[in-house]
């Protein structure tokens, strides 16, 4: 039986570090190749060794394919191609080509430069790896080689993930990489069409969450900001430079728009221009709001959104302001926060997740004095609020894209184990499929019972084939034709062709059996009652009586003749071909049976 | 065989010719030459010598109209060269060419059946059988009466279900759609056909193993049920199946068949697979469509949400799952923040003191008790209203409006998921929850929390979407007065924010202290900023926030007698002023020591127009009894009752239409006798010229009133619009005596002659049925001497015109039940503003037009927006059709950016916007074709044969202007 195997080398059971190694029909693919952002040692990347002890991947990996430009999925590409070594081909969507080399860049710079890290990716590495990626269309199947192939769906998410379909012949596994069940302000949903893979691989971070309505969120984060400009406070939203901050910037300009509001909102510059600039070019991903207005105006030239110098901190006057990082750890975000947090006037509204340690962590707990370098201490007046806009989808949006897709297998990475445990449980038991989960190095078997494709020629299809009373395409029909293998393919042809093609001779076959039974009568007689019994029990078969003394049913010849030595005993031969073997071993035990008495 | 043919054919030629030369109408005589189709057909057909060139002879054919009697012979020639011909693209052609022919109006296509069936049975080609029995189909639909041919039809099309190709299949199981006998034979000779049950046949190849066949075959049971056969319940398994299909189309049908059935049989029990209980099979249809609202494709999705709204007899358990999403956070339950605004509310604290974690989750959930893939409906509505295409949304948003307004729980369940789409992205799904909203609104009242939300749009920047709230505040309850409060604030601030909202915002508090009097009474010092101990200043009367306020307080005080003792001096004061000057939005008031100059309760109200009505009434028989158009007294008589209708349409508003209406017509009649009189036609022409002219121009001045009765009424019957054109009829008729008398010679006449006649006999064309009613009038002398007329000379003619118009009587008008004038008002520009627009000369500038338009019909096309310049030139404006929106039933507001432009004056100057009503007189009249508008500013153009021409519609505005020269 042909196998697929995966193997997660990071997310298995875990959040970071996406890496899972699919084999397939003899294949190797590496789905995403993502960093771990709570290590700094060699945790950080996944473990390429188990691969190859040593030496270059190239001759293990037929190919790479990162799903979405996030560093926790596409963050050791550099590192894998350039210094681990591997020259074969990667893909990823447009947008994702686009971005993943922006964010690589300010990735390495803050460990090198930053940090002070050596042996470490540089830029030309970078530049090099990306020599190497082949974008790829939304629903464009890219033949990688002659067997393999993949195909990209929409997920959501970021801008430019998607989830992809790799086929070998019949056998499929789909990865979905992060995606959204939900459309929001700038993205639409995940899609994709009844595949029927052998395998979803799918994340699951929000395995246990039921989430509520994205409305009343959306609803909330205005009315806050709006209350509070128009008190004539300012509003801090310290976010990451990609994704949400892009969703929230949408949902901002529009409301300003809509309410005719004149308070000037900044964003902070630097990556995020770069950025924005790639999501006025990749239309195309977004929603259907974005893409239809577009050719008046694309919503990401924003009209009431500008850039953000650090003299405006001190601006008298209501404003909000996008800054980096996202948590309040440091950079800018938390020097308007230093600024801005003396005034109750003020709001800070948390997007997002914060890590324990954070000033945004202990902000959100309700701390009001906060301890900043130098012995001093930070009173916060202003108001704090959090708002969660996550773009995973949750417990019911996983199940929702399984049923879309109507997988045999499904494996979960991408999740804590605990969760996973309680939507591996579901998915058994509302689809009835195998699920798995396996952990980092783990080995998953799943034995496929692929469809083996046979040619068939057309006459014969046709000549087999012809429809019944009924068509019914779930029932299966049984054929006669000859099964030719030659030259490592399959064929159904006719019998006589497959004859001429093998040079042979047709040969027929004939089945004769006498059968005695007692009839005093005449042997016409005889030939009637027999002729009239068949008529009865055989009521759809044509009978007919032959000029010379035989009966033929269908092609089955019964010829009767006198036993010589017994007149009353009369000798029935019957005779049928292989062809007819069923109607006339049918006919042979009827006849046996005798005829009946009247 | 096909020598008679040609004959038959040839005969047919000839026979066209002579039957043509007996006409003498000039304009016809252009067919002389032209030869019956079958025979040029046959001709072109024997000239083609490939298929490529024969098929070029079809194609070319088919452009052209067939007459019905030549049809046969055609569809004869046709068949004889279907059958040479081997090229199946030919015979392609030829197949649709026999559909086309059997839809000719006036031929009756029973006799080229068998022809077409036989056709059928020896044809290989796949794609002309599809075509053939399409052929059979539009044949059949062409023959609804006959039976046999029917069930004839469906055995053949059973015959070629078994066909491999799936277009052949597919035109089958359609024809057994539209043909399938819906009724069970009763008739003698329907025994001996085979009965077959197209039911069960088609339901078969609901598992064909083609998507496009199994469409077909689920469309062809819907057209089954459309066509009132009354499906059977055992197809709903299989219908449910098909939900899953891989393909969406068929989805997209089995979610409409799954629909009928649950409406066929709500009440029908059916299992729940996998256990034992049984359910309601309406309840359970619901359950699988709702499930259809998270399908794979947005097509089927739409369709799941609209049809979800239809389905009323589901229980009110199922349809409250719709709006049910459990909700869980790392497997503890959350609550949803609707139920969070709503405790918080009912504790009493209504803040936003949010904090991290208020929304933590609180207790555990039983890990097996959670479903995550629901087979009910749970939450399909919480999806549909969160979908990304917002076709979706609009869709889902219209089925919870339906299904609220049958069930007030569900209304009240729903109202936070409504309430929510005021913010979506899309302005159009936006305004469809606030229309949806408001429809529901009779059977809600609206929390302080969910007010708040509502009222947060009133900063919306979209005229559209603030008016269509304006419109909701009007009918929404509220349950306290901070809610009125609340409202009141916001809606002063909307105002303050666009000042252009001040009519729409002082109606909706109009209506808002109406409905809650009680509520109002205790804010009533505080709004009126009155004190106990200490007098307040005296507000501005011009502030339209305090405007806004009396409005309020005075439509409050209406039905609460005791809220006047708390208003000061200067408030009644400015009551009277605002009675006067705002009376539609201030209700008279009892106040004390007031005389109440008019009581106008309900009853006085109803019987004063029970009285105008019977007035109108006895003023217009009174004008009929007139039979002479002599008399002295008559022309007084109709003078006065015109007078008397005009202030009457003025007093009545309900009674506008109707009185408007008889008294133009009878200034038409008043118009028309005076025209008459005896002394202008006693004298020779030449020496009164004066009266001439006056003549000439009561004529004008009838067309045009006779166009007004025509296009600015609705509601008018056939009889009413037949009488109208009578008059218009007398009118031109005078016309003609009128040129008669004046010009020279014949030769100038024969043509207006001609042109009267083609009139006379257009009228008796369109209004045949209404002839009866035209006893004694001039038409019907007219119609009498016709045969006279036709042949006689000019001269004669006109005598006889002369004649039968001054014997002719006075036509009675009787009223249509309903009728009701065409008006407009111009609301912007006001014309009050002495600031002239200045612009550059040779730029545009655009001037914001907004009108409410009344009973206009079909506004996007007939009304126009014309500007007159002070030299009298006058330009006239189509406005965009999404210029238009329609408010109301019967209203339309019309508000548009017109722009101007004009060489430099040296003064400013004013200009004139008035808007129009664009008619064309062609609409009424049967084939003529309706030629394009053109930017005329004459009243009146006279082309062929329609006259097309404007009524103004309001009055004119005047706007101060003033282009400057260009600076260099």
């Amino acid at each position: 039986m042909p196998e697929i195997k995966v193997t997660p080398l990071g997310a298995g059971q875990d959040v970071g570090r996406s890496c899972i190694l699919v084999s397939i029909g003899g294949k190797n693919v590496m789905l995403d190749c993502g960093m771990h952002m709570g290590f700094n040692d060699d945790r950080r990347f996944p473990d390429f060794s188990y691969i190859t002890q040593n030496g270059r991947l190239t001759e293990f990996l037929d190919c790479v394919i990162v799903s979405h430009f996030h560093l926790d999925h596409c963050g050791a590409l550099p590192y894998m191609s350039e210094m681990v070594g591997y020259d074969g081909p990667i893909y990823m969507t447009h947008p994702t080509k686009a971005i993943c080399p922006i964010l690589l860049e300010d990735f390495r710079k803050i460990t090198v430069d930053k940090k002070g890290e050596t042996n470490f990716f540089t830029s030309q590495m970078i530049k090099d790896c990306m020599k190497k990626v082949t974008a790829v269309n939304l629903h464009q199947t890219v033949q990688v080689d002659d067997e393999l192939e993949i195909k990209a769906y929409y997920a959501g998410h970021v801008l430019g993930a998607a989830m992809f379909q790799i086929k070998v012949g019949a056998e499929s596994v789909v990865y979905t990489g992060d995606y959204n069940m939900t459309p929001d302000r700038h993205l639409g949903a995940a899609w994709i069409d009844k595949c029927r893979p052998d395998i979803v691989i799918s994340e699951s971070t929000y395995a246990t969450t039921i989430r509520d309505s994205k409305r009343c969120r959306e609803r909330d984060f205005l009315k806050k900001v709006h209350e509070t400009v128009e008190r004539g406070g300012k509003v801090l939203i310290p976010v990451f430079a990609l994704g949400r901050a892009q969703e929230l910037c949408i949902l901002l300009e529009t409301f300003w728009e809509r309410m005719n509001l004149k308070a000037p909102i900044y964003f902070s510059t630097g990556l995020t221009e770069k950025a924005n600039h790639y999501y006025k070019l990749f239309i195309t991903w977004t929603n259907q709001k974005i893409r239809k207005t577009f050719v008046q105006r694309n919503m990401f030239e924003f009209k009431h959104i500008k850039p953000f110098d650090r003299s405006y901190t001190d601006n008298p006057g209501p404003m909000v302001v996008f800054a980096t990082p996202g948590m309040l750890h440091a950079g800018q975000s938390l020097q308007i926060f230093k600024k801005w947090a003396g005034n109750d006037k003020n709001m800070v509204i948390l997007p997002g997740y914060c890590v324990q340690g954070t000033v945004g962590y202990k902000i959100l707990n309700g701390q009001r004095k906060l301890e900043m370098e130098g012995r001093n201490t930070l009173e916060v007046k202003m108001q704090v609020e959090y708002m969660s806009f996550s773009a995973h989808a949750d417990a019911k949006g996983i199940m929702q894209l399984i049923r879309m897709a109507e997988p045999r297998n499904v494996l979960l990475v991408h999740g804590e184990a605990k969760k996973m445990e309680f939507l591996k449980q579901k998915i058994e038991q509302e689809f009835s499929v195998n699920c798995y989960m396996p952990a980092n190095g783990e080995t998953t078997t799943i034995t496929t019972n692929p469809n083996i494709p046979v040619d068939i020629s057309l006459s014969l299809l046709k000549r087999e084939s012809v429809p019944g009373a009924l068509p019914d395409p779930k029932k299966p029909r049984i054929m006669h034709g000859t099964l030719i293998m030659k030259d490592n393919s399959l064929r159904l042809v006719s019998s006589e062709q497959a004859l001429k093609e093998l040079g042979l001779v047709e040969h027929h076959l004939r089945f004769t059996c006498r059968v005695h039974i007692q009839d005093p009568h005449s042997e016409q007689d005889t030939l009637n009652k027999i002729y009239s019994h068949l008529k009865t029990v055989l009521k759809d078969s044509s009978i007919q009586h032959l000029p010379d003394g035989t009966l033929m049913v269908e092609s089955i010849l019964i010829k009767v003749s006198t036993a010589s030595e017994d007149p009353s005993t009369k000798i029935l031969l019957v005779s049928w071909t292989y062809q007819d073997e069923e109607l006339g071993s049918y006919l042979s035990t009827l006849l046996r049976k005798g005829l009946p008495s009247s | 065989m096909a020598a008679h043919l040609k004959k038959r054919v040839y005969e047919e030629f000839s026979k066209v010719v002579q039957q043509q030369q007996l006409e003498d109408f000039p304009a016809k005589r252009l067919r002389l030459t032209k030869p019956s189709k079958s025979a040029a057909l046959h001709i072109d057909l024997c000239k083609a010598t490939n298929s490529t060139d024969a098929l070029q002879y079809l194609v070319q054919f088919a452009r052209k109209p067939v007459e019905a009697e030549s049809v046969e012979g055609v569809v004869r020639i046709l068949l004889e060269f279907y059958y040479k011909e081997t090229d199946s693209s030919v015979r392609l052609k030829i197949a649709s060419l026999l559909g086309v022919l059997s839809k000719t109006h006036g031929f009756s296509p029973d006799c080229i059946v068998d022809d077409v069936i036989n056709t059928l049975n020896n044809e290989k080609s796949h794609q002309v059988l599809a075509q053939l029995l399409d052929t059979l189909l539009v044949i059949g639909v062409q023959l609804p009466e006959s039976q046999t041919i029917r069930v004839r039809l469906v055995e053949v099309a059973c015959r070629h279900l078994t066909d491999t190709s799936f277009g052949v299949r597919n035109k089958c199981l359609q024809l057994m759609g539209f043909l399938g006998t819906v009724e069970k034979q009763s008739s003698k000779e329907m025994e001996c056909l085979p009965v077959q049950d197209v039911q069960k046949i088609i339901g078969d190849h609901f598992s064909d193993q083609d998507p496009r066949v199994r469409t077909a075959a689920i469309k062809a049971m819907l057209q089954l049920h459309e066509r009132g056969m009354k499906l059977q319940q055992n197809i709903y398994s299989q219908a449910c199946k098909l939900l899953t299909d891989d393909y969406e189309q068929v989805r997209s049908a089995a979610v409409q068949l799954v629909w009928v059935l649950s409406q066929l049989y709500p009440e029908s029990i059916v299992p729940i697979p996998s256990s034992n209980e049984e359910i309601r099979l309406v309840d359970d249809a619901f359950g699988k469509i709702c499930h259809m609202v998270n399908d794979g494709s947005w097509v089927v999705r739409v369709q799941a949400a609209k049809l979800l709204g239809s389905m009323q007899q589901v229980s009110v358990h199922f349809l409250e799952q719709t709006l049910d999403k459990k909700l869980m956070s790392d497997l503890r339950r959350k609550r949803t923040a609707h139920e969070r605004a709503k405790e918080l509310y009912s504790s009493g604290e209504f803040s936003s003191g949010r904090k991290w974690a208020d929304d933590a989750p609180k207790e555990k959930i039983d890990t097996g008790a959670v479903n995550l893939i629901d087979s009910g409906a749970c939450g399909a509505f919480v999806h549909g209203l969160e979908d990304e295409m917002f076709e979706v949304r609009i869709a889902a948003v219209e089925a919870v409006c339906t299904l609220a307004q049958a069930s007030a729980s569900f209304a009240e369940k729903c109202l936070d998921f409504l309430v929510d789409m005021f913010n979506d992205e899309i302005e159009e799904v936006r305004l469809q929850s606030i229309h949806v909203l408001r429809q529901i609104s009779k059977q809600i009242t609206l929390r302080e929390d969910q007010l708040d939300t509502v009222l947060a749009v009133l900063e919306d920047s979209s005229r559209d979407i603030r008016e269509a709230l304006h419109e909701l505040l009007c009918y929404t309850n509220v349950s306290t007065k901070e809610c009125i409060q609340l409202a009141l604030v916001e809606l002063l601030k909307n105002l303050s924010k666009y000042p252009t909202d001040r009519n729409s915002v002082w109606k909706c508090l109009k209506f808002l202290g109406s409905r809650h009097p009680t509520l109002v009474l205790p804010l009533v010092p505080e709004l009126l900023s009155t004190h106990p101990f200490f007098d307040t200043p005296e507000p501005d009367m011009d502030d339209p926030a305090y405007i806004a306020v009396l409005v309020l307080v005075f439509n409050a005080a209406k039905s609460c007698p005791t809220m006047s003792a708390l208003f000061s001096d200067h408030t009644f004061r400015h009551y009277a002023y605002l009675r006067d000057s705002l009376s539609h939005l201030v209700p008279p008031l009892r106040l004390p020591g007031r005389k109440l100059t008019c009581v106008s309760d309900l009853e006085s109200v109803a019987s004063s127009e029970e009285s105008s009505q019977q007035f109108l009434q006895q003023s217009l028989e009174r004008v009929y009894i007139i039979q002479h158009l002599e008399a002295q007294g008559t022309l007084e008589l109709l003078d006065f009752t015109i007078r008397d209708l005009k202030r009457l349409g003025e007093l009545q508003p309900e009674l506008a239409g109707a009185s408007d209406f008889s008294a133009t017509y009878l200034h038409c009649q008043l118009l028309l006798m005076k025209g008459l009189q005896e002394k202008l036609w006693n004298i020779s022409a030449p020496l009164y010229v004066k009266q001439n002219a006056m003549a000439s121009a009561v004529v004008q001045q009838i067309l045009e009133e006779t166009y007004k009765l025509e296009f600015l009424y609705s509601g008018l019957e056939n009889r009413q619009v037949a009488i109208i054109h009578h008059v218009r009829l007398q009118a031109k008729a005078l016309q003609l005596v009128l040129s008669a008398r004046t010009s020279r010679g014949v030769e100038p006449l024969l043509n207006i002659c001609e042109k009267f006649l083609q009139d006379v006999d257009a009228f008796q064309r369109c209004f045949s049925t209404e002839l009866p009613h035209f006893q004694e009038s001039f038409v019907e002398k007219l119609l009498e001497l016709m045969p006279r007329l036709v042949t006689c000379n000019p001269m004669d003619l006109v005598k006889i015109l002369q004649t039968t118009l001054r014997q002719s009587g006075f036509l009675h008008l009787k009223l249509p039940e309903q009728i009701h004038k065409a008006t407009a008002t111009i609301i912007e520009p006001t014309g009050e503003s002495d600031n002239p627009l200045r612009f550059t000369s040779g730029l545009v500038v655009a001037l914001d037009i907004d009108a409410t338009l009344d009973h206009v019909q079909d506004p996007q096309s007939s009304v126009k927006v014309q500007v007159v310049y002070p030299d009298g030139h006058a330009h006239t404006i189509r406005p965009k059709p999404t210029d238009f929106r329609n408010p109301g039933p019967g209203r339309h507001r019309l508000i548009t950016q017109v722009y101007l432009s004009h060489s430099a004056w040296t003064e400013p100057c004013q200009i004139d916007v008035q808007l129009h009503l664009a008619y064309n007189s062609s609409k009424c009249q049967i084939n003529s074709p309706k030629s394009a508008w053109n930017d005329s500013t004459e009243v009146l153009q006279a082309t062929e044969n329609c006259i097309e021409g404007s009524i103004p519609l309001s009055k004119p505005v005047k706007v101060y202007i003033m282009p400057k020269p260009a600076r260099r």
